[in-house]
């Protein structure tokens, strides 16, 4: 699946997105974001406060207990400061 | 006749009385037009502001803002709605966003603007980080706009 990342969730992995592969274990946005922040330095930075961050799938907002099953892409970012 | 939505998305700035005009010219249904712009300021508490720069997620912005757009106009009698919301760098004084409703009568439009507003502010995804003489940094969402937005969700 494409995962794409906005402000300084982009800024702290050091890509805008990337295609990912994560084992059938990781079922929910929770857990992506737990085996995410498993996968180096930067990541972990990006992901060190889970509650703070957002996710959407396919454009549409979804809670962490959102199954990910499906998903073409998923975003990861932090609270939104537009308007 | 369709109620005609207006939704972009663009770094170029806009005029808000040609905004306005566009959605008014030609129509004799509209009673009431309510605008908001949203301007960069020069300083945050103590500190000045050389820019703002946006960010946003392509894509999903739009279909947010949409979304929102077809809330608002089954919440209200609207017969015109315009949102345009800049993105890339913009300095003090500039324009970021504008939201333009319109009623035949003064409430629905009112309360339709204040509504697109604050749940833009909550969930359109944009990012908005600041230049000073500090570096630059992102500024941090405020709890104040999540209950501006949930406030509507109460009635």
């Amino acid at each position: 699946m494409k995962v794409k990342y906005f402000a300084w969730v982009r800024e702290r992995i050091g890509k805008a997105e990337e295609t990912i592969e994560p084992p059938a274990s990781v079922r929910t946005v929770e857990d992506l974001i737990g085996w995410l922040a498993r996968q180096g330095e930067t990541y972990a930075h990006a992901f060190e406060t889970p509650r703070v961050i957002r996710a959407a799938i396919d454009h549409a907002h979804v809670k962490s207990d959102t199954v990910i099953t499906g998903a073409r892409e998923i975003a990861f970012f932090p609270p939104m400061t537009g308007g | 006749m369709a109620i005609p939505v207006t939704i972009r998305i663009q770094e170029a700035d806009f005029d808000v009385a040609r905004e306005i005009a566009a959605l008014t010219k030609g129509r004799t249904d509209i009673g009431a037009v309510v605008s908001f712009s949203g301007i960069c300021r020069g300083s945050e508490g103590d500190e000045a502001i050389a820019a703002l720069t946006l960010e946003h997620y392509p894509g999903m912005a739009e279909a947010e803002i949409t979304r929102h757009a077809q809330t608002a106009l089954s919440r209200w009698p609207l017969t015109g709605l315009t949102v345009i919301h800049r993105v890339g760098r913009i300095t003090p004084g500039e324009n970021i966003v504008l939201v333009v409703t319109a009623s035949a009568h003064r409430q629905a439009a009112f309360e339709a603007a204040e509504f697109l507003m604050d749940y833009l502010k909550a969930n359109a995804p944009f990012w908005k980080r600041e230049e000073s003489a500090g570096g630059t940094s992102w500024i941090d969402a405020r709890e104040h706009d999540d209950q501006a937005a949930a406030r509507w969700t109460k009635s």
